[in-house]
C-alpha cells in the first residue's frame, strides 16, 4: 500500500427504519462507536470529523456527537449537500488526509426521517389580502402544483420519463420491475427498513405518488446512521496485519456539481454530473465499468435507477432499458446493482445514505456480507446524488493482502 | 373586466400571451428567473426573448396531491422551439392515456383567483394543441 493511498479502516451502518426511542445523536454515536471498534481504533486516533445531518444542519451534529463519544478538540466540519451529504463527509475527510493535515479521520452521517412525507416542495407563503410578488420568479402564489413540481417523486419521475422520450422502451411496468428487483434483494439484508418481496403487480397496485412512481418505487423515509474511519496508506502500514487485511481501498473519490446546460434550471439534470463524476472516478481508479463486481447507485426512485445505469456507463449510451432487460443488474447478473435492496427498500436517511452505500460495498469486498454476499467481489462503486445538485462517486477495492 | 396581473413575472399578458426569458447577450443562455449573472458564461447583460407558445412534451409526471379531494396535476417539461419551459399540462384528463411523451401542446392562460382589490392573477399552462 502506497503512502498516499486512502483506505477505509472501519465502517458501520445502523439498521435503517423506525427508531422511535433514539435521537440523531444516539444513532450517530451507535454508528461511530461501531465503526471505531470495527477499525480497532478510538476517538483519540481521529484527527478530523466530517459529519452530516441534513434536516438538522444548523445544530452541529459533529460537536453533539463528540459530547457523547469523545471531545478531543479536533476540527469538525459539519457538511450539508442534500442527498450527497454522506459522500461529502467522506470526501471531506479524504481531502484533509490528502492535504497532510491528519492521517486518520471519521466521516459520519445521520438522519431521522421516519414519518416524513414527500420532500422538496416549497408551497410558498399563505395567500395575503393583496397579490404580492416574492422570490426569483416574482410569483404572487406558490409554484408547487401550479407550475410543475419541486417534490422529489415528481422531479425524478420526469427524469425517467425524459429518458424514455429520448431513447424509448420505458413503461410504467418497466420501472416497476426495477423496483421488484430491489425489493427482492432487500429480503437478504437484515439492516433494510423494509424487507418485503413484492411482485410487479403489487408494486403497480400501490398508491400512485407521482406517475410512474408508486409508493413502493419511492425511497423509504427512515431513521439511520452510518460512519466510516478513513486512514492514509502510510498510517495503515503501521497498524496490524489483521487491520490491513480488512481495510478497503478507496481508489476513487469524486464530487461534482451540475454544469450549465439548456433546461437544467427547468428540470434538474441528474445525468451530466453523474457521468462526469463516473468518468473522473474510473480514471482515478484505473478501472472501467466492466471491472465492477457490484454497484450501489442512488435509486431514490425506480425511475432514477434506470438513468444511472447509463450515466455510470454500466451500459452503452441509450441502452439502459436493454441492459436491465438482459438481467445484468440482478444479483446473479454481470453487474449486480443495489444488492442491499436500494433506497427503495433499505431506506434513505439522507445524510447516512452516502456512507451506507460505501459500507455495503465494503462489506462485500471484505467477504462479510453473509447471505447476500457477491462471491469473489473485488471492486465496487457507490454513487449518490443530491438535488441542487451534487454527485458523489466512490470506487472501492479489496485489500490485496 | 377586472385588472389582471401575471402570476409570475416572466408571463406576458395582453392580446397574445407568451413567456419571456432573460437571454444572455453573450452566450444566448435563457433563464426565467431574476438574474445576477449568467450560469453558463457569467455574463452580466441580458435581453428579453419571447418564447414560442407551441411546443412538445419532453417529460411529465402525474402527481397525486396530499390533500384529499384535490385533483392530480401534471407537471411537465415542454420544449418550445429549443427552450425548455416548466408548466402543468391542463385542459385534458390527468392520466397517461391523455398525456403522452412527445405530444404537441400550446400555451393557455387562466385565472387563479382575485385578491381583495379584485385584481385577478393569471397563470399559464399547456394544453393539447389539437
Amino acid at each position: 500500500m502506497a503512502n498516499d493511498d486512502i483506505w477505509i479502516l472501519g465502517i458501520n451502518m445502523t439498521k435503517f427504519g423506525k427508531h422511535p426511542t433514539l435521537d440523531s445523536v444516539d444513532l450517530a454515536a451507535e454508528a461511530t462507536l461501531a465503526a471505531l471498534a470495527d477499525g480497532g481504533v478510538t476517538m483519540k486516533d481521529m484527527g478530523v470529523i466530517a459529519s452530516g445531518n441534513l434536516m438538522g444542519a444548523a445544530a452541529g451534529i459533529g460537536q453533539q456527537l463528540q459530547k457523547q463519544v469523545g471531545q478531543t478538540g479536533i476540527p469538525v466540519y459539519n457538511v450539508a449537500n442534500a442527498c450527497a451529504t454522506g459522500a461529502t463527509a467522506i470526501r471531506t475527510v479524504i481531502m484533509a488526509i490528502k492535504a497532510g493535515e491528519t492521517d486518520m479521520g471519521l466521516a459520519v452521517g445521520v438522519e431521522k426521517l421516519s414519518g416524513a412525507g414527500m420532500l422538496g416542495a416549497g408551497f410558498g407563503a399563505a395567500k395575503s389580502d393583496e397579490w404580492t410578488r416574492t422570490g426569483r420568479y416574482g410569483a404572487v402564489s406558490g409554484l408547487e402544483g401550479k407550475l410543475g413540481t419541486d417534490m422529489m417523486p415528481g422531479v425524478f419521475a420526469q427524469v425517467g420519463m425524459e429518458y424514455g422520450h429520448k431513447y424509448g422502451g420505458t413503461s410504467f411496468e418497466l420501472f416497476a420491475r426495477i423496483s421488484e428487483k430491489n425489493h427482492k434483494n432487500s429480503t437478504l439484508n437484515p439492516l433494510a427498513a423494509i424487507q418485503k418481496d413484492m411482485s410487479v403487480e403489487q408494486i403497480m397496485a400501490e398508491p400512485m405518488i407521482a406517475y410512474p412512481n408508486t409508493r413502493a418505487m419511492c425511497s423509504a423515509n427512515s431513521d439511520g446512521a452510518a460512519a466510516a474511519v478513513i486512514v492514509s496508506g502510510e498510517r495503515l502500514r503501521k497498524l496490524s496485519l489483521e487491520q490491513q487485511k480488512r481495510a478497503v481501498k478507496i481508489s476513487a473519490s469524486v464530487l461534482t456539481t451540475d454544469p450549465w446546460e439548456e433546461a437544467c434550471q427547468i428540470l434538474p439534470n441528474v445525468n451530466t454530473l453523474t457521468r462526469n463524476a463516473a468518468t473522473i472516478a474510473y480514471e482515478q481508479a484505473g478501472v472501467g465499468p466492466e471491472d465492477l463486481d457490484l454497484v450501489e447507485l442512488h435509486d431514490c426512485f425506480a425511475t432514477a435507477e434506470l438513468v444511472h445505469y447509463d450515466n455510470l456507463m454500466l451500459c452503452g449510451e441509450g441502452d439502459a432499458v436493454d441492459f436491465f432487460e438482459s438481467g445484468a443488474t440482478t444479483r446473479t447478473g454481470s453487474t449486480p446493482v443495489n444488492v442491499s435492496g436500494g433506497l427503495e427498500s433499505k431506506g434513505h436517511p439522507i445524510a447516512a445514505t452516502g456512507i451506507a452505500n460505501v459500507w455495503e460495498i465494503a462489506h462485500h469486498l471484505r467477504g462479510e456480507a453473509g447471505d447476500r454476499q457477491i462471491e469473489g467481489a473485488k471492486v465496487g462503486l457507490a454513487h449518490v446524488i443530491g438535488l441542487g445538485s451534487a454527485c458523489g462517486v466512490h470506487i472501492l477495492e479489496k485489500s490485496g493482502l | 373586466m377586472p385588472d389582471q396581473i401575471p402570476m409570475v413575472e416572466y408571463l406576458v399578458l395582453g392580446d397574445s400571451p407568451h413567456l419571456e426569458a432573460n437571454e444572455c447577450t453573450n452566450c444566448g443562455a435563457r433563464f426565467f428567473d431574476r438574474r445576477n449573472a449568467c450560469a453558463s458564461c457569467s455574463g452580466r447583460e441580458f435581453t428579453k426573448a419571447a418564447i414560442p407558445t407551441e411546443g412538445e412534451v419532453r417529460a411529465f409526471t402525474i402527481v397525486t396531491p396530499f390533500m384529499p379531494g384535490t385533483d392530480p396535476y401534471v407537471p411537465a417539461v415542454v420544449d418550445c422551439g429549443g427552450t425548455s419551459v416548466r408548466a402543468n399540462i391542463v385542459n385534458t384528463p390527468p392520466d397517461p392515456e391523455h398525456v403522452t411523451l412527445g405530444m404537441k401542446v400550446k400555451l393557455t392562460t387562466f385565472s387563479i383567483g382575485a385578491d381583495t382589490t379584485g385584481t385577478e392573477a393569471i397563470n399559464y399552462g399547456f394544453e393539447p394543441a389539437n
